[in-house]
């Protein structure tokens, strides 16, 4: 996550190791073999979408679902980029009490699922809930509320429980760009407000347009949350066409149409990151030093971090373990339902291992890419991150598409039996799902450390006659902990919470425990679900622990990389 | 690491999954029938009797209805799945439809199931029903407002203005309302009755227990509601404050849907999978129905307590291929009205 920082501090070094003219063919063909077998899912679907336009009819209210789409994420958009931005800066810029606890605390709603965040939002403020229900008794029945299902109530939902992304990626902007620039800028007598937007907020544009990228991305492919605010996305439409009508081509014909909007957000993202490639000479100052909010601003600053979390975090859980203390009140035996280990090992597992599958992959892309692969090896890198924009359904789908058409194939061409049942009979389908989805932050950490690593140290190798294989293993792989780490943590946060791959691919006898917590809040069963849900944020909220921690490591690293840098 | 091991690593770790997982690579299964499931009510409990009645062993999974048929023609005659399970009528014509679901002769089914609640052909065969019905606070509803004759149509008249509450328009409940409104008056007339909800200024709720618990809070004075949800709460909060009356029982009777099962075309086990269709329809309707407070297909079975006490109803006979073929209408429709 602290890539696109990194990425602007130097020129990229692709471009001076081709300079030495040593693209390497091998490690070339890999990327475009992965990025191949990456994009065919989702090239499986856009050719069933695009071979039966005219087959069927767009849904009625087709333009209004693209509104309300680029609504919400520029609503979501802004909302986090202000809230992820402001508290960055907050939390930067200044002490006040508890800082040094809420600093990490504000990273947390990462580790809510949508699917959950969204159903206890209208229990807790619906026309029933307890909100407007105390509203009611306190003011009388005839109280103006704001409509709780409406695009306003989701955008800020949305946004306070997506924001983490632009504050990780802005908060290490802050830190790993600011110091010798800023001092000069304070120096010449600039205000800390304007040092501000004159100098920091530029130098942190590329990892602002990141940070946005990951939530607009992270928005499209909603369709838990934005149902329970009435809010009808395209991603929505793909659900209610292929549900409502049953025409799956119509549906597939959507999720083209979703894929269009991720194009859009890509290349928005590298138009906004633009040529930007700033890096620092020489010479370190002290930086942004934290100035002390004293009294009440301290304490107003404390508010305001607390009320951020609250929403996407505080409020959500306090209403689970309510919940789950009903449920145990009611049935003690809950609690100790063996089902829990059972589930919890299977999501561990998964995510476990398609955590080491991505960051593998990831390094040896950024590997080929760093040996000077050219533009066809980037654009196969590209290719591979793509399928974070595309909803975990339509991923699914993808992959028993292609593997559908792969098992005719062969068994077209003589061999009996084809393929077999590899997708849907053993976790291979989920796995390789889950990296087609997940690969894109793994490769964005990896890459970003790899970047970090001066062009001289692969020269050296490289020059001491050490084989391209070697210098990942020995050289780069270390360098690139920091990065490595980051990455298991992502995908290992996103695995845990991931539902419709493994509801769709997972073999007899699968279950984890984000299927349980649907199978039961699907019926409504909400104290059920509260255990297992809780299950889920709390294995989640591991990573996050561990990921701020690397992250705060990471900045003393990257400051001893700036001292060894030429 | 070294990058040598990469493609010996990522087989060692799929391989392990595989192991950890207890499935081989291509798939193993480890009871007498496989099911996919759209239903998730207390399987188990059902399950685990037939295979104490049968000594038949069971395993199924759950997930969406569109999803499992997608999954059902992906793996073709490869599938482990021998039934398939789902919820709305218009789902098991879909199947049958896409040439997913075997035909089955059967006496049994013929004899246990009423004609209008399977297919004709023996495709499918509903075993649960639920009715979709109004539900209002007594304190603020004179039952008597309803109109007896048409009770869906008359929630569209003026003296409800600002008084209904009812599920979106992603609902399937919705959607299978509508369609059974279409088929019944026709597509303008039913136009005119979402339109009438919606002039009414509607109060759209995401899930049936909200809507329940926003007429039991006064919200609202009516909503539409299965009836199982009401069971259910009450169940729960016996004090709640919600009645229910059963819908245009002058007229065409109260809407209705089902639960129900079909043998998967190309099952490994069919002759396994009827006897679980027939034992569900029969000795297994309790086990089946009454966990979720559901009514039994079965004529000869008695409904559990709680529902029973709701009273007996007439229901409008179930058209599975209007539910089926008429969705697509509903939700076109229930846009055009500005449903949402």
């Amino acid at each position: 996550m602290t890539g696109p920082a990194a990425l602007a501090e130097a020129r990229p070094p692709e471009r001076r190791v081709r300079a030495y003219g040593v693209g390497r063919p091998g490690w070339s063909a890999l990327v475009i073999a992965v990025a191949v077998i990456i994009a065919t899912p989702v090239l499986a679907v856009v050719l069933d979408g695009v071979g039966s336009i005219g087959a069927s009819t767009p849904p009625r209210g087709l333009a209004g679902m693209v509104v309300t789409t680029l609504a919400l994420m520029l609503g979501v958009g802004a909302g986090s980029l202000v809230v992820g931005g402001g508290l960055a800066w907050l939390v930067t810029a200044y002490r006040f009490p508890l800082r040094n606890l809420l600093v990490w605390l504000l990273v947390l709603p990462l580790a809510m699922p949508a699917y959950v965040l969204g159903f206890i939002f209208l229990s807790v403020f619906d026309v029933a809930g307890p909100v407007q229900s105390f509203l009611r008794s306190a003011f009388g029945a005839g109280v103006w509320v704001p409509e709780v299902r409406s695009l306003p109530a989701a955008v800020l939902v949305m946004s306070l429980s997506l924001y983490p992304y632009v504050y990780l990626l802005a908060r290490s902007a802050l830190i790993e760009q600011s110091a010798g620039t800023y001092d000069a800028a304070r120096t010449l007598g600039a205000s800390r407000g304007r040092a501000l937007r004159r100098v920091l907020l530029p130098l942190a544009r590329p990892s602002l347009a990141a940070g946005l990228a990951l939530v607009m991305m992270e928005t499209l492919t909603d369709f838990a949350t934005v149902q329970y605010f009435n809010v009808q996305t395209v991603s929505v439409g793909v659900y209610l066409v292929w549900k409502g009508t049953f025409d799956f081509h119509a549906a597939t014909q959507l999720a083209v149409l979703v894929l269009l909007f991720a194009v859009a957000v890509l290349t928005g993202e590298r138009a906004l990151r633009g040529r930007a490639r700033y890096h620092q000479h020489g010479g370190r100052g002290q930086g942004l030093q934290p100035e002390l909010l004293r009294g009440a601003r301290g304490w107003a600053a404390t508010a305001a971090c607390v009320a951020a979390l609250a929403a996407g975090f505080l409020i959500p859980v306090a209403q689970l373990l309510v919940w789950a203390a009903g449920q145990l009140f009611s049935d003690a035996s809950a609690l100790t339902d063996a089902r829990f280990a059972d589930y919890l090992v299977n999501s561990l597992m998964v995510a476990g291992i398609t955590a080491a599958s991505c960051v593998i992959l990831s390094m040896a892309i950024g590997h080929a890419i760093r040996l000077g692969g050219g533009r066809l090896v980037s654009f196969a890198a590209q290719l591979t991150t793509f399928g974070y924009a595309v909803p975990g359904a339509v991923v699914g789908i993808g992959v028993l598409l292609s593997f559908a058409a792969a098992d005719d194939a062969l068994e077209r061409a003589g061999v009996p039996g084809g393929t077999g049942l590899v997708v849907t009979g053993s976790v291979l389908g989920i796995l390789y799902a889950y990296v087609i989805r997940f690969i894109a932050p793994a490769y964005q950490s990896v890459s970003a450390s790899l970047e970090k690593i001066p062009p001289t140290v692969t020269f050296s190798a490289l020059s001491l006659g050490a084989a391209p294989r070697r210098i990942l293993g020995r050289v780069h792989f270390p360098l690139a902990r920091p990065g490595v780490a980051v990455a298991v943590m992502l995908v290992v946060i996103d695995a845990v919470k991931e539902l419709p791959i493994v509801l769709l691919l997972r073999p007899f006898g699968f279950t984890t425990t984000s299927v349980w917590v649907y199978e039961l809040a699907r019926e409504n069963f909400w104290e059920k679900a509260s255990l297992p849900a809780l299950v889920i944020v709390a294995v989640a909220v591991v990573p996050v622990f561990v990921l701020v921690r690397q992250t705060r490591r990471n900045e003393s690293l990257g400051i001893l990389a700036k001292e060894v840098r030429p | 690491m070294h990058p040598r091991p990469l493609v010996t690593a990522i087989v060692g770790l799929t391989a392990l999954a595989s192991t950890l997982s207890g499935c081989g690579v291509l798939g193993s299964q480890s009871a007498d029938l496989q099911i996919y499931s759209a239903r998730h009510y207390d399987l188990e409990g059902a399950f685990g009797q037939f295979t104490e009645d049968t000594g038949i062993t069971v395993e199924f999974i759950s997930g969406d209805d569109a999803e499992l048929l997608e999954r059902l023609k992906a793996e073709g005659e490869d599938t482990p799945a021998d039934v398939f399970m789902t919820v709305d009528a218009g789902n098991l014509w879909n199947g049958a439809r896409q040439g997913e679901l075997a035909a089955i002769d059967s006496a049994v089914l013929d004899e246990a199931v009423p004609d209008d609640l399977r297919d004709t052909e023996g495709r499918w065969y509903g075993l649960a029903m639920r009715a979709r019905t109004v539900t209002y606070n007594p304190e603020a509803v004179d039952p008597a407002e309803f109109d007896p004759v048409d009770t869906y149509a008359g929630l569209a008249d003026p003296r409800w203005k600002d008084r209904l509450c009812m599920r979106d328009a992603t609902s399937a409940y919705t959607q299978s309302l509508v369609a059974s409104l279409i088929d019944l008056h026709g597509r303008d007339r039913a136009l005119e009755i979402v339109q009438g909800w919606v002039a009414n200024n509607v109060e759209i709720m995401s899930n049936d227990v909200l809507l329940l618990e926003a007429i039991d809070a006064g919200t609202c004075d009516v909503g539409i509601n299965n009836h199982y949800y009401l069971a259910r709460t009450l169940a729960e909060k016996p004090e709640l404050a919600v009645d229910l009356f059963w819908a245009s029982q002058q007229g065409a009777g109260t809407h209705v849907n089902i639960s129900g099962a079909g043998v998967v075309e190309g099952a490994d086990n069919p002759e396994d999978a009827q006897r679980l269709i027939e034992w569900l329809a029969t000795d297994g309707q309790n086990a089946f129905v009454d966990a979720n407070h559901e009514y039994p297909v079965n004529p000869t079975v008695e409904p559990e307590p709680v529902i029973a006490g709701f009273g007996d109803f007439s229901r409008m006979p179930l058209n599975a291929e209007a539910y089926g073929t008429l969705n697509a209408d509903a939700v076109d429709l229930l846009a055009e009205a500005g449903y949402r």
